[in-house]
């Protein structure tokens, strides 16, 4: 298959960018892709604590941009799928120690030898933003449903739009149903309504998430999670399948589980 | 269901104002036109329009109507009709 390099940026930070690119990696290296992962945040990296590599690191994408290192040497096996990397960012450095034709070169090189490349976008809109999306084939934008993540997500849209970066996919994250349907938080359709982009995934709010972020382990890795599936399924989209998107109105309650169970189950 | 909100004295739900308001700031971050701008705007309209046909100023409407990722600038300009003289 040809190589796919996908950006993911929120402008917003704390939407949920680096939870959805080392689970989207994860998930697609365990449908057996070779995955590369890049943190773009220069200066404030975190995808390697997300994943768990944080003790691997010797070198990072700084050093490969000016010739410290070679590219694979970058590369950071991940522990559990032997076909999953991570190249992390620098600590020490700030945005402008790359430059966006630095990534585009890197992320051509890593065509080579890899099925996906996922970079994840720091927070804002500025030079860093701008590294992250300028080698991307598609862009995916994240967001919750609450107004500020919202206005950003159109931000980041609009400079994408006049950048002529039309390949968009839009996850809405942290969607709590009960909210929704209290009528106190935006719903998937009032955001689509919005912002006008295409859908590629709806993750519900879920615990895991943070217990996941605390060992080191993306949930997709054990699977059962609701906002797991979530991930999956945008991981099945992202490889051209089509899969209805996930049912936030499935109760968890005694009452519907025992419905369920008498029902059949599932 | 509104009016019994309002008949009750419940505030309108919050969503509802969550989408209410972004969709007037989105139009104004994705055009760069504000109120303060559209009303300048549509002073402008009126007094170019009144040059040459008589408007009511009043029944004047300048708004933005948004389809998908697209905005687009409606004018709304009822024009006074002029009572017909008598030939002759």
């Amino acid at each position: 298959m040809t190589t796919k390099v996908v950006t993911i940026a929120s402008g917003k930070g704390g939407v949920g960018k680096t939870t959805a690119v080392a689970n989207l990696a994860v998930a697609l290296a365990q449908d057996g892709r070779k995955v590369v992962c890049i943190d773009g945040d220069i200066g404030l990296r975190n995808l390697d604590v997300v994943m768990g590599l944080e003790n691997r690191i010797v070198y990072d994408l700084v050093d490969v941009v000016e010739g410290r290192c070679r590219l694979r040497q970058a590369m950071i096996r991940d522990k559990r799928l032997p076909e999953l990397f991570l190249i992390p960012a620098a600590q020490t450095r700030d945005k402008n120690a790359v430059s966006p034709s630095d990534m585009v070169r890197l992320c051509d090189e890593l065509r080579q030898e890899c099925d996906w490349i996922i970079i994840d976008s720091p927070a804002g809109i500025e030079r860093g933003f701008r590294n992250t999306i300028a080698p991307a084939d598609k862009v995916i934008i994240i967001t919750n449903p609450e107004v500020s993540a919202v206005r950003d997500a159109d931000r980041v849209i609009g400079l994408l739009e006049a950048d002529g970066k039309t390949d968009q996919g839009l996850i809405i994250n942290r969607v709590n149903q009960a909210m929704v349907k209290r009528g106190d938080m935006l719903s998937v359709d009032d955001v689509l309504d919005l912002l006008a982009i295409e859908l590629l995934g709806i993750v519900p709010e879920d615990e895991n998430v943070i217990v996941g972020s605390n060992r080191g382990t993306p949930i997709v890795l054990d699977g059962k999670s609701k906002a797991s599936q979530a991930f999956m399924n945008i991981s099945q989209r992202l490889q051209g399948h089509k899969v209805p998107f996930i049912d936030l109105e499935e109760q968890t309650g005694l009452w519907n589980k025992l419905t369920k169970f008498a029902r059949g189950g599932e | 269901m509104d009016f019994l909100n309002r008949v009750l004295g419940h505030p309108p739900k919050s969503a509802k104002n969550a989408k209410e308001r972004l969709q007037l700031v989105l139009i104004n971050d994705r055009t760069d036109i504000t109120p303060a701008v559209l009303e300048i705007l549509q002073a402008e309209i009126i007094e170019v329009i009144s040059r040459h046909v008589d408007v009511d100023p009043d029944s004047v409407r300048i708004d933005i109507e948004h389809e998908g990722r697209s905005q687009r600038l409606i004018a709304d300009i009822p024009l006074r009709s002029v009572p017909r003289r008598r030939a002759g």
